[in-house]
């Protein structure tokens, strides 16, 4: 039985109330202007969500990943497009707290924590997951590292203040790429955003181009060692990332089951609520079990997370499944809807372009079924 | 300065839709809907916070409510209340306002002294509005409500009340009960952190014999009044297709609007 606990419990509900309050209320807005509300992330960062899983002494929260899902999980509830902007600043605060030295940590997490916001830039116009493929580079130059490059499909592109970005720094002994990690402080010269792109989904978290035009960076924001960059890059998408998006298909999930079932009692239909139609109740079924089914999957997988144990095949399968499911349960909350379910007067239909723009993002369905069937049959 | 601030957990708002009364007891069931703090309370506690912030205050906050409501006043010590008390026995059920604030002075007496005792100038269950004023008599204090705005001049209290169409301005020194309206501020919102350090700030239950009240004195048992015939309203819907142009389907609509109450 999936159990929270009490400090948990009361968590989800500060959350909820706060979320009630100050994104449900603009979702709507959020999709259709499709900016990230920047005032939003630093009022976050003020309640501790954006450094819920720092140790106190960094100025986070000192709590886990588990809360970090509630969270992520509360906020996509009502805006997908606005977790998803906070889901990716945790991937720039992970890749600092796991693999940055003790000076990176005191210098940058005390800012990400109370306002800063973090980017990770990984993928470029050749791909996200072939990390060899990767055409971005870092020279050393004078004891200063010199970047140079061009990151797409970059959530938190437009309004970063500290990016962490993954580029090529030459080829180890076999002649294979060796990718290295940087920090990119706030207003470095040549680091800046180029084209913004139009999502389908997710709308409130920008997502563009990250340019690298000579930007000049000292040694010390090099993150771990040169040739980490795949280790630190796949660690955190992998775990932080796609944990974060298994959370954000949640919060989906639940947004269609609520919606459902408010709808499926209140719609009068031949004189009496549609929720009395068995095929109705078909579908509420569906969609309650397919977000119960998300829940323990992705709660059990961020559990394991924060027990320090291997999870990427647990974390894969909860991203998988319930970004998977948020369509379908998407799709058939519009078909219960009828002709409500594809005006913009109700918001089913931005889940569904939520649901479907949440699939690539951490990696795509195919991906996940590599990592989880590669996982079986070691 | 020591600040007090009394806490009622209500049926939660947002499920109002589902608020049930028992035809026997003509109470609410509230164990069937989640409960929240009292919206006004909610100012209370941060009119308490401002205070401590200001002046620098140690603040407690005391309850009269059944167990469960332990994590419902947790709330409050996540949004930085130092100590919370719930005064919680099977013998203080059905209280009105009267047996409540009783039972309140009597775990206040049982605390300390206190400068200042707030709360909300009404629940959203109950709504009567007497607690406040009944309090501030049992515990010998001047008393307020409906307090929209408090600031501190040295050590005077310069209080705005709420009235219609205006406002009323006081002056006086502390000890005081002050009942807050929601207009006094916007409540914060809880932060994490809040909620870490809540789980570890000290959370006292007390019971009938820790107050040394006597059963008849609280509770059902303790109150003047009673609840009178309850009832709930029934809320159909009814469809009526109106005939004729569009004048005349006003002035239908209007009629039914009037004959409903909706107009008068």
């Amino acid at each position: 039985m999936l159990k929270f606990s009490e400090q948990q419990e009361q968590l989800r509900k500060v959350v909820r109330d706060f979320v009630e309050k100050e994104i449900a209320t603009i979702a709507s807005k959020i999709d259709q202007e499709d900016t990230c509300p920047v005032e939003l992330l630093r009022m976050t960062a003020q309640l501790g969500y954006n450094g819920v899983f720092v140790p106190e002494c960094y100025q986070g929260v000192g709590l886990g990943y588990t809360e970090r899902a509630i969270i992520l999980e509360e906020i996509a509830r009502h805006s997908a497009g606005f977790a998803l902007a906070l889901m990716t600043h945790h991937l720039g605060v992970y890749a600092i707290l796991t693999w940055g030295n003790e000076e990176q940590k005191q210098k940058y997490l005390p800012k990400l924590c109370s306002g800063s916001i973090a980017g990770l830039a990984v993928t470029e116009p050749g791909g996200g997951s072939d990390f060899a493929g990767m055409k971005s580079t870092g020279e050393l130059v004078d004891g200063y590292w010199v970047l140079n490059g061009r990151k797409c499909f970059i959530t938190n592109s437009h309004c970063a203040d500290i990016n962490i970005v993954v580029v090529r720094t030459g080829e180890d002994e076999k002649g294979r790429p060796r990718m290295s990690v940087f920090v990119i402080d706030e207003n470095t010269p040549g680091c800046k955003p180029g084209r913004k792109e139009k999502k389908t989904g997710l709308k409130g978290s920008d997502m563009g181009d990250v340019i690298l035009d000579n930007v000049k960076v000292p040694a010390s924001n090099l993150i771990g060692k040169p040739g980490d960059g795949a280790k630190i890059g796949l660690g955190t998408i992998s775990e932080v990332g796609r944990s974060g998006m298994a959370a954000i298909g949640l919060g989906i999930l639940r947004a269609c089951l609520e919606d459902s079932v408010k709808f499926a009692k209140e719609r009068i239909i031949y004189g009496r609520p549609l929720a009395k139609l068995t095929n109705i109740q078909f579908i509420i079924a569906q969609n309650r079990t397919d977000y119960e089914a998300g829940r323990l999957l992705t709660y059990n997988a961020v559990g394991i997370k924060d027990a320090g144990l291997p999870c990427v095949p647990e974390i894969s399968i909860a991203k998988y499944f319930t970004t998977e499911a948020a369509i379908n349960t998407a799709k058939r909350t519009i078909d219960l809807m009828g002709g409500y379910g594809v005006i913009c007067d109700y918001p089913v239909d931005r889940y569904l372009r939520d649901a479907v723009a949440s699939i690539p993002s951490g990696g795509t369905s195919y991906v996940m079924q590599i990592i989880i069937a590669g996982s079986a049959l070691s | 300065m020591n600040i007090a601030v009394c806490v009622k957990p209500v049926p939660d708002p947002k499920f109002y839709d589902k608020i049930t009364i028992n035809p026997e007891t003509k109470l609410l069931e509230r164990n069937k809907i989640p409960m929240a703090i009292n919206p006004s309370d909610k100012n209370a506690i941060e009119a308490a916070m401002r205070l401590k912030e200001l002046l620098g205050a140690k603040v407690i906050l005391i309850s009269m409510a059944p167990p469960e409501a332990k994590e419902v006043l947790k709330e409050g010590l996540a949004m930085g209340i130092d100590e919370a008390y719930l005064l919680s026995d099977r013998a203080f059920a059905g209280a009105d306002t009267y047996a409540t604030a009783k039972t309140l002075a009597a775990g206040l007496n049982k605390i300390g002294l206190f400068d200042l005792i707030l709360t909300g100038s009404e629940s959203v269950d109950g709504g009567t509005s007497h607690v406040p004023s009944q309090l501030g008599e049992m515990m010998g204090m001047p008393h307020l409500n409906h307090v929209m705005a408090v600031e501190t001049e040295g050590d005077i209290l310069k209080i705005k009340t709420k009235i219609e169409n205006g406002y009323m301005l006081y002056e006086g020194l502390p000890p005081m009960v002050l009942g807050v309206s929601k207009e006094i501020n916007t409540p914060r919102y809880v932060s994490l952190m809040g909620v870490v350090k809540a789980q570890g700030k000290p959370f006292t239950v007390w019971g009938l014999n820790d107050l040394q009240l006597n059963a008849d004195d609280v509770g059902l048992a303790g109150s003047l009044t009673q609840p009178g015939s309850l009832r709930t309203p029934p809320i159909d819907r009814k469809v009526e297709m109106l005939d004729g142009d569009i004048e005349e389907k006003a002035e239908k609509i209007l009629k039914i609007l009037y004959a409903a109450g909706v107009l008068n």
